[in-house]
């Protein structure tokens, strides 16, 4: 039912592009020790945000988690504002008052991301329920990892948006690790989150999180029904972090062991960004010349604005009591 | 001017709040029953109905996260707690979330004006964990305005002002207080956030107070009158922010402190008054500030052990005799019989 166009497929390619190399800029600069804020970067994980928010529409709003530069992104945020955040700058998307975990850009339609696991599950469905209440036709979305999914408030917000019948697409993204912690020592073998939906009445489905057409197509899918008042729906995307927890650095750099590097090097054979771009050649619908002009674009972009988010104003200490209340 | 109950006044502070703004609904477990959370609710449901009044499961924290969302997205809702102990779930989305949302963001994520209602009891045997008041605790976070009405006017203002906050507020409501009666204005006339009320004038002793605390202390002012003793009453009305200018001033005219809450004494508002005078009215103070509140334990639920767990209107009169180095008299019977009979 969905077949999208080549215009989409291209644009689906651009925004994994974008968040790769923003990321994989910030995470270099950040190891000069300039950006004092606990970050959490979302390599690795790129065709989630890509492809989820491909499928929204302007008045929907989305909320993430703690690993949120990518949905910010994704969903039309500057790379200045973000970049400007995490430098403490004043122009920074929450003027230096929020730190990488605390981003926000309601103008194009991102909420709020919080680094309290599972907190925005429940507040998407609240925005979910509001459009209910008013009878429009818009969607929130909250975006959480798979450690959120052992919290209680992930059940309670199931079992309320499913009570209600609530416009809320909900998208687990299981990069199998929570911290440190493997899924096997977190839930019980065998276990599948989309069971677990399921049993709250939440259509579910799980997908190849590394593949941003398949995460397109299932949040396309999911979205269809939410729009046609079907209730809240459940999108599982399984995909891998690249980086360490929180930090710049690869867990084999800093010789972690709970994770291999072979594994590591497994989910790096399938990058998310080298599968779209060989799918798109492999269609005919971009050629390498393409993809290479896309990359210096993209990059033009990210060394503009982080420099200029770096030669931004510190907040004025005044400015410390604004917004108390 | 009309008296109203207590409960009737919150009941037409959100029916009037209601009527002028359609944002507002009102949401949390029982109060769409037909006892509508001690009558307060029953009014709002008969009006506006099911679409604006709507039960809720027992998910205290989700709840809440859910108002914040909906608030972000333009509504006014209002969570309602039957007991304050169980708002102890919600504290992840009250804390963290609905009282930084509009700092942590920089201004940029708009407001979450959620209003809490949560009930406070009080004896008949309601135990640890159905009588606490949370309102020290959350007073602690920036970003919260933390409200607690005494007297029936009070509990409709508030209630409004509340609602037309663009903020998040919690207001903790004492039960023992519903059947209260006193002149309550039949116009919406909100009470303003943040601001003390001196319900009593006095030149002898500055007695501030909490909730029904306010109510005891009225009781012991009026029996202190008769040993010729004057007590002014200053009701704290809200704890965030806190009125420091009226407690100030009344202390600097009766130069004696004695601050009487409805939670512990530890880190609590009396402690955070006693401090306010320490550190701002010194000079001013002709002796020690004295606090009365809950005893240092859990609360009891056997009869004799709460007649010992809470201080009353006997025990603040006897305290400021102290003060003013009087011996007491028998005070007991100024100490209403607790003829409660619930629903708690």
């Amino acid at each position: 039912m969905h077949s999208p166009t080549i215009e989409t497929r291209r644009r689906l390619y651009q925004s994994v592009l974008r968040l790769r190399r923003t990321e994989e800029r910030l995470a270099a600069l950040y190891r000069d020790q300039e950006m004092r804020t606990p970050t959490h970067f979302g390599v690795g994980q790129e065709a989630v945000a890509a492809g989820v928010c491909e499928a929204l529409d302007a008045q929907d709003v989305v909320y993430s988690h703690h690993r949120c530069h990518n949905h910010y992104l994704a969903r039309g945020g500057s790379v200045f504002a973000l970049a400007a955040e995490l430098y403490g700058r004043d122009e920074g998307c929450s003027r230096g008052r929020g730190g990488s975990v605390h981003l926000t850009g309601p103008d194009h339609g991102f909420m709020i991301s919080s680094a309290i696991l599972g907190q925005t599950i429940a507040v998407a469905t609240g925005s979910a329920l509001a459009f209910k209440m008013d009878g429009v036709p818009r969607v929130a979305v909250a975006f959480f990892g798979d450690a959120a999914c052992e919290e209680g408030i992930f059940y309670e917000s199931l079992n309320y948006a499913a009570t209600h019948g609530l416009p809320v697409l909900l998208v687990c993204e299981n990069n199998l690790y929570s911290t440190e912690s493997p899924l096997q020592v977190r839930q019980p073998s065998g276990t599948q989150l989309c069971e677990r939906a399921a049993a709250f009445k939440l259509r579910a489905e799980q997908v190849d999180g590394n593949d941003v057409f398949a995460v397109h197509q299932a949040a396309s899918r999911l979205l269809d029904g939410v729009r046609q008042g079907r209730g809240p729906a459940f999108l599982e995307c399984m995909t891998y972090r690249w980086l360490e927890h929180v930090g710049p650095c690869f867990d084999h750099e800093m010789n972690r062991s709970y994770r291999s590097r072979e594994e590591l090097e497994a989910w790096m054979e399938r990058c998310p960004l080298r599968r779209a771009g060989d799918a798109l050649l492999a269609q005919g619908a971009a050629t390498r010349d393409e993809l290479e002009a896309w990359r210096v674009d993209v990059d033009h972009e990210v060394e503009e604005a982080v420099a200029r988010a770096k030669a931004g104003s510190w907040p004025e200490p005044e400015s410390l009591f604004d917004n108390v209340y | 001017m009309r008296n109203l109950t207590y409960a009737e006044a919150l009941s037409e502070g959100l029916v009037q709040a209601m009527e002028q703004d359609p944002a507002i609904f009102v949401t949390g477990i029982a109060v769409d029953y037909s006892s509508g959370i001690f009558g307060t609710t029953v009014e709002a449901l008969r009006r506006f109905g099911p679409s604006r009044v709507f039960d809720a499961p027992a998910m205290e924290n989700a709840l809440t996260g859910i108002a914040i969302g909906a608030a972000a997205m333009g509504k006014r809702p209002v969570v309602v707690h039957p007991r304050n102990d169980f708002m102890f779930l919600a504290f992840d989305q009250l804390i963290n979330l609905a009282a930084k949302w509009r700092y942590m963001y920089g201004g940029r994520a708009g407001r979450v004006p959620v209003v809490v209602r949560a009930v406070v009891g009080k004896g008949w045997g309601q135990g640890a964990t159905h009588s606490q008041s949370l309102h020290a605790t959350l007073a602690h976070f920036p970003g919260l305005k933390v409200v607690l009405p005494a007297l029936p006017a009070d509990a409709k203002g508030l209630t409004l002002a509340a609602l037309q906050d663009d903020g998040p507020v919690v207001i903790l409501e004492h039960r023992s207080l519903f059947g209260l009666s006193g002149p309550v204005p039949e116009e919406p006339v909100p009470t303003p956030l943040g601001v003390a009320n001196v319900v009593r004038a006095g030149t002898d002793v500055t007695v501030v107070a909490a909730s029904l605390m306010v109510v005891e202390a009225l009781r012991a002012a009026a029996e202190l009158e008769k040993e010729g003793v004057s007590v002014e009453v200053v009701d704290i009305r809200s704890v965030r922010p806190l009125d420091e200018a009226t407690i100030l001033a009344s202390v600097r005219k009766t130069g004696r402190l004695l601050v009487a809450d409805t939670s512990w004494e530890l880190y609590g508002v009396s402690s955070e008054v006693a401090a306010l005078a320490a550190e701002r009215a010194f000079a001013d103070l002709k002796g020690p500030v004295r606090r009365l509140a809950l005893a240092n334990c859990p609360a009891p639920v056997s009869a004799p052990l709460e007649a010992a767990f809470y201080p009353k209107a006997s025990t603040i009169a006897t305290a400021v005799l102290s003060m003013l180095r009087r011996t007491a008299g028998p005070l007991g019977g100024i100490d209403p019989a607790d003829d409660f009979k619930g629903p708690y």
